[in-house]
């Protein structure tokens, strides 16, 4: 019953083709989650119980996507790391997958052959990467160069307004005040 | 200066990775951390504490609502650093009910008109995901007018934002809509894809409203070599030909077109999923996109198969050749190793399935369940049963190999389906008359085998068959037989209620032979003394096998087995003095015949809505209160009580008290009697296993518990048989399927109708939308027409026109004018084509003539 219950609270109204990023390593544990549509904390949990679940056990050779409630899970593993999006039944698996290796792609690119230490201790610039791949779960950016260049663009005025917070004048300032 | 003690989010990540102390003790130490570090002046400290708290809320599901306004701070950060912090903290934290909402609309208006692009990026980015319709309305203008913007990266994000707008605040598609458009035909690859992907969604909510931009989608659509751009256009093309199937016939060129060309399988998949879901009127089209299907299916690439088998089932109800033509890697793809696929299969074998084939593949279907695993083994016998059963077996021709292979599925080792195939086997026994001599012959078969017995899942196809069995009795080639098994020892492994099934099953059969053993004798006056033997050994393995009941801990058992047994005790005297019998008298030959009859009353299936059907008869009360009624069936049912506790006792009296006992079962079911064991078992058994006793209340002409306004649901059946067979069903086939009772279809257009209301509310849901979008186009085609009346110089923009809107100052009065002028035009100019008829059906819709 309660199953019922939660899938009812889910997504009653759907604006985005993807409902959340999932990367979830092969021991299970979560490197990363994107919701784009809204959920309770409980929810959230749920579903990462259930589909890691799903997921790690599913053979090699089988194929990507898996239906669950209604909808279809589109996952990839790459090294040891298993990367999962959420659509609607209606939408495009293949495309998905295109995405998901387009993502692989620009973190490859970013962190200089990524691994799954990289985006544990910079689990935030692979929120930030994502963030100009997707907006409200549709795909915005399909170029690998272009988001790249975003990124250093926003590192860099990150950068500037470190070093002008580390300053010495500013230092001072602030254990003055 | 506490920020240079701060553990930053790194320590934390190291500490979390060597920490010993439990992942739980070390998230809430770490917590407790975080809120005292939250609540300091210094923003860079502030932020820090949110930056780690976001972590632990996206990896360890932490909950952080209540640091809600602290991301509130963190946001007016002028540092670039803080803000994207407190954006990703806000867009984890904020909820519509959050209680700070109100206080970011500012916040949000003043970074949507920062200088600083990745600033906005931050404010839209955030606006996508916690917009709510306040927040959607008060922005709607800076969206608007970042939907100009000169910036690409910034009009790209709006635009991506705009649907979460939309949704929360439809009226922010008069403000919008126009820009949207105009950006449809921008050269920028980026902001075509974002606008196409709105125009995805916008499509399917309501694709009516969508349709007046046909023309732009369709230039896109020929143009267009970007295949995330394809994909989104061929699934608005998919939406909009539902609505307007001439659009069809325009699109299919082009789509075989990119089919041909392409080599991204997601496209060529999309195209073919828009074939043969909505251009299925295409024959080229379709033809080449089964040919399409069939690539997937032989490649080796599990995602490829399983797609191409997804396609099929699109397929399947129109074009049901293609999934013939592919049978072969359909009934191949059963044996895949993954279980999707294996489903997928399952469901196209099931598509293809009709009268003519439905033996063949439920053979092969019933082989691959014996080697299934029992997920998929069970999986299949359920598809079987349904698609077999449905419509009262429709497709059911020869019920004898059908109900065999009901039969068959019970022996299938994984077989958890018993209900079914339970509900099944009685059902087919009261629909179809034909089939009970078969029906009798595999429950016989399923009945002698003791292994069955052990398999607790089987249990209820058990029950079914023994009450086949028994209310079928004349059928029966052996009734001997058919007794040894009904009493064979390892029954005990049954739980209680069935096994009170099969003594009953058993008092029938023992009925059914004495009966035509004295009718018999009656007859030719006199009999073998072979028959008398036969007789007394069946009446003799009946109490050997039904005696150890009379014991049994379960009253239900224990008094059918006392009936049973009482009946033996006053037959066997008669049995015994048989030779000499010839008055009609005999206690045994009266009662015999009297339960005789009772039994040979025959059952009819239910209607669903069979109570509805019954009027409450005048003067019956239902809201009463009947607490009354205990004190008088309190004293009346006590003699009966205390009587039915000797067995010694002739049959006479509990065949009354069975007659009593039902009366006040139908007369008093809802009063609170007391709970006197017998009494509730019985009713509980009556509940489950209503259809028995249905006979006893028309058999009992005293019986004024019953109004007699009540139609039994025998009548109901015995109407409808007479009724003529469904008009649909085939000539050829009267003859050979035989009758199978089928009742009114009143439940389903019931439901059916309750379908479509819930429809209809879900279409006024989106109303409001598709309002707003209609009346934006109107607005938007009217600025458009007019630029283009400047400098028309080729020919679609001329065609273009003509269906255009003139000028819609009152949209209403116009939209009907519009109405007129276009049912007038068409009917006169294509009236020797057959178009006119669709013309209509598309009436509230402009349609340029460009796609026509």
């Amino acid at each position: 019953g309660t199953d019922d219950h939660s899938s009812d609270l889910f997504w009653e109204s759907r604006i985005n083709m993807i409902h959340f990023v999932l990367l979830v390593s092969r021991q299970g544990k979560v490197r990363l989650t994107k919701w784009y549509s809204p959920y309770t904390q409980k929810e959230r949990s749920k579903v990462i119980r259930e589909l890691s679940g799903v997921i790690l056990n599913r053979g090699p050779k089988l194929c990507n996507f898996i239906e669950w409630r209604g909808y279809k899970v589109v996952y990839k593993r790459y090294a040891s790391l298993y990367f999962c999006m959420c659509i609607d039944e209606a939408d495009n698996e293949l495309e998905v997958l295109e995405i998901i290796h387009h993502y692989v792609e620009i973190l490859d690119r970013y962190f200089g052959s990524v691994c799954e230490l990289d985006l544990i201790f910079n689990f935030h610039k692979a929120y930030y990467i994502l963030d100009e791949l997707l907006i409200a779960g549709e795909l915005q950016e399909s170029s690998k160069k272009t988001v790249a260049r975003i990124i250093s663009a926003q590192d860099q005025l990150v950068e500037a307004a470190k070093e002008e917070a580390s300053s010495i004048s500013n230092i001072i300032a602030q254990a003055t005040k | 200066m506490d920020n240079l003690f701060q553990r930053s989010l790194e320590d934390l990540i190291k500490g979390f990775r060597l920490q010993l102390l439990g992942e739980s003790s070390f998230i809430s130490r770490a917590l407790e951390e975080i809120r005292r570090e939250v609540k300091a002046t210094d923003l860079s400290t502030k932020s820090t504490a949110l930056h780690k708290l976001s972590y632990l809320a996206a990896i360890h599901g932490v909950d952080m609502s209540w640091a809600a306004f602290h991301a509130l701070e963190v946001v007016s950060s002028s540092r670039f650093h803080h803000k994207r912090i407190g954006y990703q903290a806000i867009t984890q934290s904020f909820h519509d009910q959050t209680s700070v909402l109100l206080l970011i609309t500012n916040q949000l208006r003043k970074d949507l008109n920062s200088v600083n692009e990745y600033e906005v990026s931050l404010a839209l980015e955030c606006l996508s995901r916690i917009g709510t319709r306040d927040l959607a309305r008060d922005l709607s203008p800076e969206v608007f007018t970042l939907l100009g913007s000169s910036k690409s990266f910034v009009r790209k994000k709006a635009t991506g934002v705009v649907l979460r707008v939309f949704d929360k605040y439809p009226d922010a598609v008069k403000v919008c809509f126009k820009r949207l458009v105009e950006n449809l035909e921008t050269s920028d690859p980026q902001i075509l894809s974002a606008v196409v992907g709105v125009f995805c969604e916008l499509a399917s909510k309501d694709p009516t409203s969508c349709l007046p931009l046909a023309p732009e989608f369709f230039k896109i659509l020929v143009d267009s070599r970007n295949n995330w751009v394809l994909i989104k256009l061929l699934k608005i093309f998919s939406k909009l030909a539902s609505v307007e199937p001439r659009l069809g016939r325009k699109v299919a060129e082009p789509i075989c077109e990119h089919m041909k060309r392409t080599v991204a399988k997601s496209l060529v998949f999309e195209c073919v999923r828009t074939v043969v879901s909505s251009l299925s009127d295409h024959e080229a089209a379709v033809e080449l996109a089964v040919a399409k299907i069939r690539e997937f299916l032989v490649e080796d690439d599990p995602n490829l198969k399983y797609l191409g088998l997804h396609a099929l089932s699109i397929a399947a109800p129109k074009h049901l050749w293609a999934v013939l033509e592919n049978k072969e890697a359909v009934v191949k793809a059963l044996s895949d190793e993954d279980p999707n696929v294996k489903l997928e299969a399952l469901h196209l074998l099931m598509a293809m399935v009709t009268e003519d084939n439905v033996s063949e593949i439920s053979r092969i279907l019933m082989n691959y369940a014996l080697k299934s695993d029992p997920l998929f083994c069970n999986e299949i016998i359920i598809s079987v049963l349904s698609v077999c059963s449905r419509n009262a077996y429709e497709i059911i021709v020869d019920f004898d190999w059908y109900v065999s292979l009901l039969g068959e599925m019970a022996r299938i080792p994984h077989c958890q389906r018993g209900e079914e195939i339970e509900h099944q086997l009685i059902d087919i026994g009261m629909r179809v008359r034909d089939a009970r001599p078969q029906l009798v012959r595999v429950s016989w078969a399923l009945l002698i085998d003791p292994a069955l017995l052990g398999n607790m899942f089987l249990h209820p196809i058990l029950s079914a068959a023994s009450w086949v069995s028994g209310e079928y009795v004349e059928f029966s080639k052996n009734p001997y037989e058919l007794v040894e098994a009904l009493v064979q020892p390892r029954t005990d492994l049954l739980p209680p209620y069935i096994r009170a099934i099969y003594i009953h099953s058993v008092f029938k059969v023992l009925v059914f032979c004495l009966g035509s053993y004295f009718s018999a004798q009656e007859s030719s006056s006199g009999s073998s003394s072979t028959v008398y033997e036969s007789i007394l050994n069946l009446v003799n393995v009946i109490e050997i096998g039904v005696w150890p009941l009379s014991g049994a801990y379960d009253v239900e058992v224990q008094e059918r087995a006392k009936n049973v047994l009482g009946f033996i005790g006053m037959a066997k005297q008669d049995i015994a003095k048989n030779v000499n019998l010839q008055d009609n008298d005999a206690e045994a030959c009266r009662v015999t015949a009297f339960m005789e009859d009772m039994f040979s009353e025959e059952l009819g299936p239910i209607s669903a809505n069979a109570q509805e059907k019954v009027c409450v008869p005048d003067g019956l009360e239902l809201e009463e209160n009947l607490g009354d009624l205990e004190e008088i069936c309190g004293k009346f049912l006590k003699p009966v009580e205390s009587d039915s506790v000797s067995c010694t006792d002739k049959i006479s009296f509990s065949v009354s008290k069975l007659r009593i006992r039902d009366q006040q079962e139908a007369s008093s079911s809802s009063t609170s009697l007391p709970a006197k064991a017998s009494s509730s078992l019985l009713a509980e058994h009556r509940k489950r296993h209503g259809m028995y006793y249905l006979t006893s209340e028309k058999n009992d002409p005293d019986s004024n518990g019953t109004p007699k306004d009540y139609p039994p649901a025998n009548d109901l059946a015995s109407e409808i048989l007479l009724d003529p067979l469904d008009p649909k069903r085939k000539a050829k086939h009267r003859k050979s399927r035989p009758v199978v009772v089928k009742l009114d279809e009143g439940g389903e257009s019931r439901i059916t109708t309750s379908q479509a209301k819930t429809k209809q509310e879900s279409v006024t849901d989106d109303e409001s939308l598709s309002r707003a979008i209609q009346s934006a186009l109107l607005v938007n085609k009217k600025g458009k027409e007019r630029e283009k009346c400047e400098g028309n110089s080729n020919l679609v923009v001329q065609e273009e026109e003509t269906s255009r809107i003139e000028k819609p100052q009152n949209s209403e009065k116009k939209k009907k004018k519009k109405k007129k002028k276009n049912g007038e035009r068409t009917s006169g100019k294509h009236r020797s084509r057959r178009r006119s008829e669709v013309a209509s059906s598309s009436e509230q819709v402009e349609i340029p003539d460009l796609l026509l």
